[in-house]
């Protein structure tokens, strides 16, 4: 009976989203507050439903409702009780059940948090919402239901979670990584809002900037996630791998943080209005395809699943008429819109100009990258896979362009900023980074790495920039105190988030450039050098978990003759499902990472054995993590919580941040 | 031509050549780094190029995968069931290689043998790569394959 109640609440919501989608902007188009007033209530009871759906779903991989098909699937009597709670996300219609949560729950705070914006406005953002939602919710009720029951014979155990998926990463990357991908259709509700009511001018990008940011920040720290649980849950040690799903999750990333930037233009000087809107259109379409991609099993890639094609034809269909309806309205409409004010050739504008130029050319050729084997194989020209070399090469460089425009941006002034004065400290910043990068590799084992100087140079480079550029707000507001408290919050979220991207660029050099890193056969006894290191295997045992049997190696390090840990990786054979999964120990520090995993028995008692130093790896995350915590400090700003009007002082733009 | 005209002109132009520029960059880094897909049916009948990066799939024929006694060096076949490849490699297989598993190796083929850098096998065990489904189906044994596997 319960899940029925799920399923029920399911149908309740899809049929208030058809309401939210169509009520509202009638009562826009016919000029009547009443139907406009039903956005609100609407969304909320939609995000009330939804709750109710998911919550029930929880309850039937809590209760081991095994009539449930999906349950069935997808748990087991022996999953402890929080993989059960993440199993719900764990497949496909679950998962599309998050999405759809998700962007109720977006739906809901926007109701709540836009007292600020005209009715008419907050109307129709919420019933452009409501016309992704039902999207999504057909989908799910017509070919992806989460509720199908297996009646009247439930079969008495489950199938259980794919092993992969039982780690503690997948509780929270997913969730964090949707939160971010479905954030991105406020900002493009709200670029279709401004489209639909013709009001074109830049208020729009001041009511969309904090969504954008939150979004992103979202984005940013899913992405990082997915990729720490890949290093230490399936990729022996990698951390990314140019996989058409990561890539499908970048590319929105990278456009979102042109988007970013381009608000913080729009906002503050009306400039770069409709190439704004078109990059809030391409961010939350670009998730869409991310998504499509994801479930559709076109693409090769470690997150397909074994899907019909049914499926995919629905969602290409609904991106068609997402990026279809959006573009059109796009192009009737973004005519209209008047770009006012100048810019100098040097000055903020352009440097933003500038970074969204370099973004943009990332995003398109990640794409062109991804998306090339189905060109190829779409026009008869057989079955080829595009592989890292070529991200590599083009990513890379592409990064540094970036990063060396990074230093200047925050300096600049709007309009006109051609002072040399401004760019001295960079002067004093080239030269420490130049020769402390040059220095960096001489210190390393090995032989010297161009591409290490290359990259740590540049890290630094932004890295010392962002605290030139700190210290001289500090001197401007004359005390530290004052001005982490009179400055714009946006600053202090930039300064976290460019620094964040400068260890993260370091740890990515240092990582690519100097792992240490052998596969061997070792058995009991057996030692092997390893950088500073001894490792010694000097136990195999068997141990039983609660829902698998692991064959378990015991490895003892040795710093100079020191027992400086012991470690237990292990093999894993899962009994439901009989897969075999590889948990890696892995000791973190601050410069490196031992990274110890087993292979495969080879006989005679012998593992084939993966022993890896990875200098500065979780720099990455560190750094990914400070650019999200910069995100959600550009939010707590107070002009966000205030009424939305321009003010003259702002709009005139001195010393605002990007 | 007033200034601001010429300005969003030139902003323009420089856009349009950046990325005529960018796309021409990328396309030639693609031209380099694209890898064929081949069916080992083709391989046999020598379709494929030597000393090329390329990828084979198909699945791994039961009884043919040895090890060396003394390292991590590895071979076996991949079949479409109507030709066998022989792959080497040296290095950990994953966790998902098993006889009579799908799998994807990427490498060159040296004098006869097909000598892998990277071996790939899918992480979902009903999952079947689209390039070993499509190999699989050229050689009319897909049928015969999903009767078995099931």
């Amino acid at each position: 009976m319960i899940p029925e109640i799920g399923h029920f609440a399911l149908v309740l919501a899809f049929a208030v989203s058809i309401c939210l989608a169509v009520f509202p902007l009638y009562g826009y188009l016919t000029s009547q507050d009443g139907f406009c007033a039903t956005a609100k209530p609407l969304a909320l009871l939609q995000g009330f439903a939804l709750a109710v759906s998911f919550g029930v779903l929880m309850y039937g991989f809590l209760t081991h409702d095994f009539s449930v098909k999906y349950v069935a699937d997808n748990s087991n009597l022996d999953l402890p009780w929080h993989f059960r709670m993440s199993a719900v996300w764990g497949a496909h219609e679950g998962s599309l059940l998050l999405w759809a949560l998700i962007l109720a729950f977006w739906g809901v705070a926007v109701a709540l948090f836009s007292r600020g914006i005209p009715d008419h406005m907050s109307a129709l953002v919420l019933s452009v919402m409501g016309m992704i939602s039902v999207g999504f919710l057909a989908f799910m009720l017509f070919t992806s239901n989460p509720f199908v029951r297996i009646l009247p014979f439930a079969p008495g155990n489950g199938a259980d979670l794919n092993p992969l998926l039982q780690d503690p990463g997948l509780i929270f990357h997913p969730p964090m990584l949707y939160m971010g991908y479905v954030g991105l259709s406020v900002a493009f509700a709200f670029a279709m809002a401004s489209l639909i009511s013709g009001q074109l001018d830049a208020t729009w990008a001041r009511w969309s900037r904090p969504w954008t940011t939150v979004a992103w920040a979202f984005l940013t720290l899913g992405i990082a996630l997915g990729s720490w649980w890949a290093y230490y849950e399936l990729g022996w040690g990698g951390w990314w791998f140019w996989d058409p799903v990561e890539n499908a999750s970048l590319i929105p990333w990278l456009v979102a943080t042109a988007l970013m930037h381009s608000l913080a233009v729009t906002e503050k000087r009306g400039l770069f209005r409709s190439w704004t809107l078109l990059l809030a259109i391409a961010a939350f379409s670009l998730s869409l395809l991310g998504t499509f991609l994801v479930r559709s099993g076109v693409l090769t890639s470690v997150h397909a699943f074994a899907n019909d094609p049914e499926r995919g034809v629905f969602i290409l269909g609904f991106l068609v008429v997402v990026i279809g309806g959006s573009l059109t309205l796009y192009a009737l409409r973004a005519g209209k819109v008047s770009e006012p004010g100048e810019f100098a050739w040097i000055s903020r504008e352009s440097f933003l100009l500038f970074n969204n130029l370099v973004l943009t050319v990332m995003a398109v050729s990640v794409l062109l990258g991804t998306l090339y084997p189905l060109l190829v194989d779409a026009v008869g020209g057989g079955k080829v896979s595009v592989g890292p070399p070529f991200f590599n090469a083009v990513f890379v460089p592409l990064t540094a362009i970036l990063v060396s425009g990074m230093a200047f941006g925050p300096l600049a002034k709007w309009r006109k900023s051609d002072d040399p004065k401004l760019y001295r400290p960079l002067i004093v910043t080239l030269i420490v980074s130049v020769l402390v990068g040059l220095g960096w590799p001489s210190l390393l084992a090995g032989s010297y790495s161009i591409g290490t100087a290359i990259g740590v140079t540049l890290a630094l480079w932004l890295a010392i920039a962002t605290v030139v550029d700190f210290q001289k707000k500090v001197g401007l507001y004359g005390g530290l105190a004052t001005t982490l408290a009179r400055v714009e919050k946006g600053m202090i979220g930039m300064w976290f988030a460019h620094f964040g991207l400068a260890v993260m660029i370091l740890g990515v050099v240092m990582v690519e450039n100097h792992t240490e890193h052998r596969d061997l056969r070792m058995g009991v006894g057996d030692a092997q050098r390893l950088g500073n290191y001894d490792v010694r295997m000097t136990d195999l045992a068997v141990i039983n978990g609660p829902n698998y049997v692991a064959d378990q190696a015991t490895f003892e390090i040795y710093e100079d003759d020191q027992l400086f840990k012991t470690v237990t990786p292990q093999k894993r054979r899962y009994n439901a499902s009989g897969m075999v999964m590889t948990e890696a120990s892995i000791d973190s520090g601050l410069t490196r990472d031992l990274y110890i995993a087993m292979g495969e028995p080879l006989g005679d008692g012998d593992w084939a054995v993966r022993l890896s130093v990875k200098p500065f790896v979780d720099w990455i995350w560190a750094g990914a993590f400070l650019m999200g915590l910069g995100g959600f400090i550009s939010i707590t700003d107070r002009r966000y919580r205030q009424k939305f009007e321009v003010k003259k002082g702002e709009a005139s733009g001195e010393e605002v941040p990007a | 031509m007033n200034p601001k005209r010429k300005q969003r002109l030139l902003i323009i132009l420089g856009l349009v050549s950046g990325l005529g520029i960018a796309v021409g960059l990328v396309m030639y880094a693609l031209s380099q780094n694209i890898n064929l897909f081949f069916t080992p049916t083709q391989i046999a009948k020598g379709e494929a190029p030597s000393a090329q990066m390329i990828r084979v799939g198909g699945m791994v024929a039961d009884g043919t995968v040895d090890r060396d006694p003394q390292s991590l060096k590895v071979a076996f076949d991949v079949t479409d069931f109507d030709h066998n490849v022989r792959v080497t490699y040296e290095g950990i297989l994953p966790d998902l290689f098993r006889e009579g598993q799908g799998v994807v190796v990427q490498g060159r083929i040296h004098s006869g043998q097909f000598v892998a850098s990277e071996v790939l096998a899918k992480h979902d065990e009903n999952y079947m790569p689209p390039e070993v489904t499509e190999a699989l189906r050229q050689s009319g044994k897909l049928d015969q394959m999903m009767g078995g596997q099931k």
